[in-house]
């Protein structure tokens, strides 16, 4: 285990935090602020990197793919809410997520009429295909470090939205408490439409820029959602801050441990177990993570009720 | 003149129990008004009702002429009615300084509207504490936010539901000292509180809930005159 292994394996999980912060943001919201569990917030994550590998491949450019995602996506996200998912706010949770699980399916098989079965092809642009030598004899790929940084950037610009803006204190007004901010005159419909497409164009970015790396192609956004749950209820429902916290605890630890885990108990147990069970410990590190916050925080790590 | 606020045959519930049967309360502009009664007898219903937080299920609200029934929450405040609500309600995850600008308007185009530094001057506690979150105030400084949130908004009717309730003597007298100038000012208020004096010397006009209906409504001369009303319907 070299140092370089251990800063690559580091810096691989900022990179999935940062993406799976991305999903988490939109979902977090949406959960924390309407009280609506949307399972199908994978499927705009998945909508987001066909219609990136889509625009790419007619127009040759990466980024246009990219612009062209967000913009369609936030447009479907907000279509989706105003026609389906406003209906189910009121509903309860199980009825939530039976109807989101049923747009999940309902998406994919529209997905597979119009792209077929086979995966996507969606390349990193070429200015980004190599590595980079970040210091001296340590090189990482150009296009994972792109990802960090646009991931830092929305980032940024996501926390400016919410903490600097009167749009995002009506959001945080919001997820505290919703009828208050009503009774204050929040355009709480509106303000939901506009959180969707924000949700939308978010998971539109991670699907556009994890779709090079992971692969586009149906039940794509059903994994990913999985992670994106556990990053929101450890972070605290509602809150932007948990999710990114949260986001980038579960990316590390869940790269980290399956690349580092068989590699630490090999010295104990030899190389076959310690492969076999270093990777199962691995994938389910993040759920034993989760318990554990929970077991010390039930309400998650930044809680936007209290 | 029509009143400002005009409340008919108003009846509400929580699922299947009834708790308001018929209310009537009618507020003119530039006037006080007192909603009294004892714990439980409908006051906040009568509130979240006119807020549209409950809907009604029988009976009229109007405001300004304009029919308040069935319209959202939201669309109610935008037309001018501000809530200083029960237990304050202060946004615990913003910042004094943003629960008074995330919400101001000026929609009725008010001459001299409020702004931050208004408020700051009425309240100077807030203005040392702008950058703290809300939910670090004192229940004193809840209040205070709490109304200068409801005054930022520029509102012309402004309604209190029990907004001395649980603070010292002196920031009571305080919030009484707020609501008189503000009434000096031609703020149009509906005041609920447990306090009948303090109510008395306020309000131009009361009246009184029994279990979901008016009992008694009259001015503040009549209920200060007699004091039987006092025992029988309000237990002080
Ligand atoms: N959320 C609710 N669900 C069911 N019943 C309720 C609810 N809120 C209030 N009630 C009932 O409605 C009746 C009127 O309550 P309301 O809060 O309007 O009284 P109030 O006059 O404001 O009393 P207080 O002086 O204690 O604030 C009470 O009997 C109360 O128990
Ligand atoms: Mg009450």
């Amino acid at each position: 285990m070299t140092p370089t292994l251990i800063v690559a394996q580091i810096l691989n999980g900022v990179q999935l935090g940062l993406m799976l912060f991305l999903l988490a943001a939109g979902l977090t919201l949406i959960f924390g602020i309407m009280d609506m569990i949307n399972l199908a917030h994978g499927s705009l994550y998945m909508i987001g990197a066909y219609l990136t590998a889509t625009v790419t491949s007619a127009t040759g450019s990466f980024f246009l793919g990219v612009g062209a995602a967000i913009i369609g996506t936030a447009l479907i996200g907000m279509a989706l809410e105003m026609s389906v998912l406003r209906q189910l706010y009121k509903r309860d949770h199980l009825s939530q997520v039976l109807a989101t699980f049923g747009i999940i399916l309902i998406v994919n098989e529209i997905v597979r009429m119009i792209w077929g079965a086979q995966p996507v092809l969606l390349n990193a642009p070429e200015v980004l295909s190599g590595p980079v030598e970040i210091v001296p004899g340590f090189r990482y790929p150009a296009f994972r470090l792109f990802l960090i940084g646009v991931g830092i950037a929305v980032a940024l610009l996501l926390f400016f939205i919410v903490n600097r803006t009167r749009v995002g204190m009506w959001v945080r007004a919001g997820a505290s408490n919703r009828e208050m901010a009503q009774a204050m005159g929040v355009r709480i419909k509106l303000l939901f439409t506009l959180i969707f497409g924000l949700g939308a164009a978010l998971c539109a970015v991670a699907g556009a820029l994890l779709g090079p790396i992971l692969s586009v192609q149906v039940g794509m956004g059903e994994s990913i959602l999985i992670l994106a749950f556990v990053v929101i209820v450890i972070g605290g429902i509602g809150s932007i801050k948990g999710a990114l916290i949260g986001a980038l605890l579960v990316g590390i630890v869940d790269t980290a441990g399956r690349a580092l885990l068989p590699l630490i108990l090999r010295d104990l147990l030899g190389r076959d177990a310690a492969t076999n069970i270093g990777g199962a410990l691995a994938s389910v590190l993040i759920y034993l993570l989760m318990a554990l916050v929970l077991f010390w925080k039930p309400e998650g790590l930044f809680p936007a009720r209290s | 003149m029509t009143a400002l606020l005009e409340v008919r045959g108003l009846e509400a519930a929580y699922g299947a129990s009834q708790v308001l049967f018929g209310v009537d309360l009618s507020i003119d502009s530039g006037q006080v008004v007192g909603l009294l009664g004892r714990n439980g007898m409908g006051k906040t219903t009568t509130i979240r009702t006119i807020l549209g937080l409950l809907p009604a299920r029988g009976g009229e609200i109007r405001f300004c002429g304009d029919r308040l029934n069935g319209k959202p929450p939201e669309s109610i405040a935008r037309m001018g009615v501000a809530v200083v609500p029960e237990g304050r309600q202060i946004f615990p995850n913003l910042t004094v300084r943003e629960n008074l600008i995330a919400f101001a308007a000026n929609r009725a185009a008010v001459p001299d509207p409020w702004t931050l530094d208004k408020v700051y001057a009425l309240f100077p506690p807030l203005a040392a504490r702008e950058r703290n979150l809300g939910s670090r105030l004192s229940g004193g400084e809840q209040q205070m936010l709490a109304i200068g949130r409801a005054l930022m908004t520029n509102p012309q009717l402004l309604i209190l539901d029990e907004a001395t309730e649980g603070l010292a003597p002196l920031l009571r007298e305080e919030i009484w000292r707020c609501l008189s100038r503000l009434k000096a000012a031609g703020q149009t208020i509906l005041v609920v509180d447990k306090y009948v004096e303090r109510l008395i010397a306020l309000a131009d006009a009361h009246t009184i809930l029994v279990r979901g209906q008016v009992a008694w409504r009259g001015s503040s001369e009549a209920l200060s005159a007699d004091r039987t009303l006092w025992s029988r319907y309000l237990g002080v």
